[in-house]
């Protein structure tokens, strides 16, 4: 057989009706995450034909992006934004108990953003095909999965038959050579991909991830990278599994067990791209090439190095780009005033992110004129933070701390960014109006986040901790 | 959803690159558990101001907005969120069809799904398009061409079943259920294997 690489293993293997000149494949889906969101057309759908969710145990749903991130009222009455949100969770809740739907709602305590959520239970395994009626499903490809977003009416035939017609995408691999210097994190690595490839490089094609610099990369990293594809255009992105992979596996709640675990592990570590193999399209990065970066446009291919200016006007995309964000072309983006930073999202609200914002924030307050939100992304993410102290950290420096959820990466609970107002946030998408009408933001990592809520403007992280710049430029 | 075979009607363009689902249709219009009304939302933050009066300037406020079928826009159209609101919500404002020299993966395919007919072309044919602001196009779909007013052919490609779907109306569920033996196989196949891998 022709050396494959890891995404055609992982097609071949999900094959229940291969594609022909006629007809797109169908392909078998191994675990279906759901939120409140994107569902309940999908369920009105089964209702209209009288169909059950053909396997509610690949099948999984949590609350989080219609969720209040603050604590119930006094009667214990959960705040929602809008009786519309709260009607929607509502829903979730009916559909869940009508066709035996595993949900991890409210009284759960592993409730938390899907993507962080699942890797976290252990439910995303490598070799598995993973969708949920959101873009970011892409995080899932860090376990060497194949993983994308699909819309409602999608939604609707995985819970239907638990499968998708797909015409089968091109394959990308983008090879990260060396390593990334001090300061500089995969949020800003997945930066410096988009801005290199276009936020439409990656249209039809799936990327595998590979190279030195993604190699030396924690599986949480890992998932922050993966997590953003989508903002190249690519449905998929996905790293092969390694020991790394195996040992974040273990132990997990719906992880194998025992010698099955071990069996399960062997099969992971197989999982690979064969040499030789050949991808549609190559593209060499290289890591040592990445400073701290921010976006400081509309979309997310529009970042520079912290340091760098901001392109200058003239074209029609940056002079709309400026005049939202309000920026002066050709001026640098140090110094900038920042009104809000928001550290979560299922691009940075796990674990190490917090822990990261927490070092800097450690003996340091936010600046007077910054309010500073941080959102863990799950329950667990919550209570690990606690443990650790990380709160009492975010508290004491004057950020708020709060309960998991999407919160102001989409705006869609309440936590909005407001109008006219900077932030800068370790989210995943700077869309005019994202995180509310009229917010401007500039994307960037839980490091940079922290380092500018403590001086209340764009600063180099890598000043305010020690880590020097590998250029003295 | 409404079949598709051919359509004559104006064109709208919204020559901006990179139109996001985010523009098309704002979060803060997906908290609702039905389709029903969604087209009211369509690109809100563009029409409207922060008190919901109409802004002056915006192609799409304008009377043609609402009798124009044919939305031409700018390259990668559609990126962003996975929302099928997003389409849906085109849809409900008047759309039918979406023209560009790129549009995003999941955009797409959600449109097809929905009954919005995505149409790709080379540059400079929707450069030539984009540049044909208010005028009449025929869209063919069983011809898979589009037709300009000078009599211009511009021939696009469309996957087969999509095509046949939009065509005929139908959605894929009951292909998909058709399958059901097919799947049981695979599942039997995959579940004996992993059990075996497990034991």
């Amino acid at each position: 057989m022709a050396p494959r690489t890891l995404f055609d293993k992982l097609w071949d293997a999900h094959l229940v009706q291969a594609e022909t000149g006629d007809l797109p494949a169908v392909l078998y889906i191994d675990l279906h995450l759901v939120h409140e969101v994107t569902s309940p057309q999908g369920f009105d759908t089964l209702r209209a034909r009288g169909l059950p969710v053909r396997r509610a145990d690949r099948t999984l749903a949590t609350l989080d992006h219609s969720t209040p991130t603050t604590p119930p009222d006094e009667n214990g009455e959960r705040r929602y934004y809008t009786p519309q949100a709260r009607s929607q969770v509502e829903q979730l809740e009916r559909n869940c108990a009508e066709f035996g739907v595993r949900l991890e709602g409210w009284d759960s305590a592993q409730r938390g953003i899907v993507h962080v959520m699942g890797p976290e239970i252990g439910a995303t395994q490598p070799g598995m095909t993973v969708v949920c009626g959101d873009s970011h499903t892409a995080t899932h490809g860090a376990f060497g999965a194949l993983a994308f977003g699909i819309g409602t009416t999608e939604v609707g035939y995985v819970l239907a038959t638990q499968c998708l017609m797909q015409r089968k995408p091109r394959s990308m691999r983008i090879t990260v050579n060396g390593r990334l210097g001090p300061g500089v994190g995969a949020k800003d690595l997945i930066l410096h991909i988009i801005h290199a490839i276009g936020v439409g490089g990656g249209t039809g094609h799936v990327i595998e991830y590979a190279g030195e610099a993604i190699e030396a990369l924690s599986m949480e990293q890992r998932m922050t990278v993966c997590n953003m594809t989508i903002e190249a255009g690519a449905r998929a992105g996905m790293i092969a599994p390694d020991e790394k992979t195996v040992e974040y596996l273990r132990g997990r709640p719906l992880s194998p067990e025992g010698r099955a675990f071990d069996r399960a592990a062997a099969r992971w570590m197989a999982l690979r791209s064969d040499a030789g193999a050949r991808f549609d399209q190559e593209v060499a990065i290289d890591a040592a090439d990445i400073a701290p970066t921010l976006t400081w446009g509309i979309d997310p291919g529009m970042s520079v190095p912290v340091t760098a200016t901001v392109p200058a006007a003239g074209s029609a995309g940056v002079d709309r780009a400026l005049a939202y964000m309000g920026l002066e072309g050709g001026k640098p983006l140090l110094g900038h005033p920042v009104d809000i930073v928001f550290v979560g999202s299922c691009t940075n609200g796990r674990i190490s992110d917090l822990r990261e914002a927490a070092e800097v924030l450690r003996d340091r307050t936010v600046s007077g004129g910054t309010r500073m939100l941080v959102v863990p992304g799950s329950e667990a993410v919550r209570r690990q933070a606690e443990a650790e102290g990380l709160h009492e950290v975010f508290l004491a420096a004057g950020a708020e701390w709060r309960e998991p959820g999407c919160s102001m990466c989409l705006a869609m609970n309440g936590d909005l960014v407001p109008s006219g107002q900077t932030a800068v946030s370790t989210s995943n998408r700077n869309f005019e109006g994202r995180q509310g009408p009229g917010a401007r933001t500039l994307l960037a990592s839980p490091l940079t986040a922290a380092a500018c809520a403590v001086a209340g403007k764009v600063i180099d992280p890598r000043g305010l901790t020690g880590a020097t710049p590998r250029e003295a430029a | 959803m409404d079949a598709f075979t051919t359509l004559t009607g104006r064109v709208l363009v919204l020559p901006e690159k990179n139109i996001d689902t985010d523009q098309i249709i704002p979060a803060r219009f997906l908290t609702a558990t039905s389709f029903d009304g969604i087209g009211e939302g369509a690109f809100a933050d563009w029409r409207f101001d922060a008190e919901g009066n109409p802004l002056d300037g915006c192609v799409l406020n304008e009377p043609r907005a609402a009798d124009s079928p044919v939305l031409v826009a700018g390259h990668n159209f559609g990126c962003g969120s996975s929302r099928e609101h997003a389409p849906r919500a085109l849809l409900g404002f008047g759309f039918r069809v979406v023209i560009s020299s790129e549009i995003a993966d999941i955009f797409r395919s959600n449109s097809q799904n929905v009954g919005l007919l995505p149409v790709v072309l080379p540059e400079e044919q929707h450069l030539a398009l984009m540049a044909m602001d208010g005028e009449e196009l025929t869209v063919n779909l069983e011809a898979c061409e589009v037709r300009t007013s000078t009599g211009e052919r511009y021939p696009f490609e469309i996957d087969g079943f999509a095509r046949h779907c939009l065509l005929e109306g139908m959605d894929r569920l009951d292909f998909l259920l058709s399958q059901e033996q097919h799947i049981t196989n695979y599942e039997e196949h995959h579940e004996r294997q992993d059990s075996a891998a497990a034991g």
